[in-house]
């Protein structure tokens, strides 16, 4: 068997591993907050109150909810639980479209408006020809 | 046990290291030709993201690399720590390099893969910034060796910055999952379903292979110079 300096030396590392795994997990529970890059229309709901503050609301764009305007463009980003109703005029991400993710920058002007100043567009994790995409919407 | 610490003895591992890169490199330009050519030119564009798709090809298997680089990193140093074997500390020390720049490419590919697909060269999300983080101990971890090289407090310098540094790796893997994040969710699982088509998985684990041997490539380079210069140092064992 190994001696009893290697047993030492091995209970001194896992200790030191436990106790950083723990403080990792306490600190990152209580900057979560911070960490979530996005907050989501349900999370909207539930805000405390409205501050006049830079914030992030992600989601997916509603079907046929996209109206161009000549200044502007109008949308609905849903979590299929709640809905918020976004406002943006400017340059608009490729990948932006209805149907799939969008996070929007901007500020909330109460829980159902938000006026965004930037759009990122969230793409999922499906990858394929678009062929493929064909006939699975031929199914 | 014992048995293991004998296939590591320097000596033995002296002929492998210096014989060995030549035919590694040969295997290299064969797998990455084959590698480039399917990712570049055979695989299909992606029926969202189009040609952009391509930069997928080198991101992600530079990212997997530079995990598993760091992971076996630290499995070497906490052993070593352990079992007192400085060879496995050489044998980390030589790891770390490639781990580093395939770290820097997939945040460097990631940012020019966002610009096009997000909208944006950089967002501080829990993803990129676990990403980030992990580069940041891979300099520290070769910057202690720099400083002290020559000092014997050296290799428990360096398995307490692994051992910091392997917290983050799982908070990585997971960081898509926990929180609200712009990086896309995991398209290779082995649990549950792969949402990568075939016709492009193929090229991607191509590339990690090209990847993998060139991290051993530039592994099996650095260590033959960890064993000269012990060689140099006129001791015959560790």
């Amino acid at each position: 068997m190994y001696g009893r300096k290697v047993k030492l030396r091995f209970l001194f590392i896992a200790s030191v591993f436990l106790s950083l795994i723990l403080s990792a997990f306490l600190i990152l529970k209580s900057l979560e907050e911070n960490v979530v890059y996005f907050k989501s229309p349900s999370d909207i709901q539930f805000l405390e109150e409205i501050k006049n503050q830079k914030i992030r609301v992600g989601g997916m764009v509603k079907e046929n909810s996209i109206k161009v305007l000549p200044e502007k463009i109008n949308f609905i980003v849903t979590d299929y639980k709640n809905e918020i109703y976004v406002v943006y005029s400017g340059v608009l991400p490729n990948l932006f479209s209805e149907g799939k993710g969008v996070v929007a920058e901007g500020f909330l002007k109460d829980r159902n408006f938000f006026e965004a100043t930037k759009i990122l567009a969230k793409h999922d994790e499906n990858y394929m020809p678009p062929e493929v995409k064909e006939a699975l919407k031929e199914k | 046990m014992k048995f293991v610490f004998k296939l590591f003895e320097p000596n033995k591992i002296f002929l492998i290291t210096s014989r060995a890169p030549k035919y590694v490199m040969a295997l290299f330009i064969i797998v990455i030709s084959i590698g480039l050519l399917e990712a570049l030119i055979f695989s299909p564009e992606d029926y969202k993201q189009s040609h952009s798709v391509r930069i997928m090809y080198v991101h992600v298997p530079a990212a997997w690399i530079s995990l598993g680089i760091f992971s076996s990193m630290t499995f070497l140093s906490l052993s070593g720590y352990i079992f007192k074997n400085k060879n496995f500390f050489l044998i980390s020390k030589s790891l770390a390099s490639s781990g580093l720049v395939f770290n820097i490419i997939a945040l460097v590919t990631g940012s020019i893969w966002g610009k096009p697909t997000w909208g944006t060269w950089w967002a501080w999300d829990a993803r990129i910034t676990s990403m980030l983080i992990l580069a940041l101990f891979y300099f520290m971890y070769l910057i202690a060796w720099r400083i002290y090289e020559n000092k014997d407090y050296i290799f428990k310098i360096t398995t307490l910055i692994t051992l910091f540094g392997i917290i983050n790796v799982p908070i990585i893997k997971f960081s898509v999952d926990w929180w609200n994040t712009l990086h896309q969710p995991a398209s290779i699982n082995i649990l549950s379903k792969t949402t990568i088509h075939s016709s492009m998985l193929f090229p991607l684990l191509i590339m990690t292979a090209a990847f993998a041997l060139f991290s051993l490539l530039i592994f099996l380079m650095k260590y033959n110079t960890e064993l000269i210069k012990i060689k140099n140092k006129g001791l015959d064992r560790l």
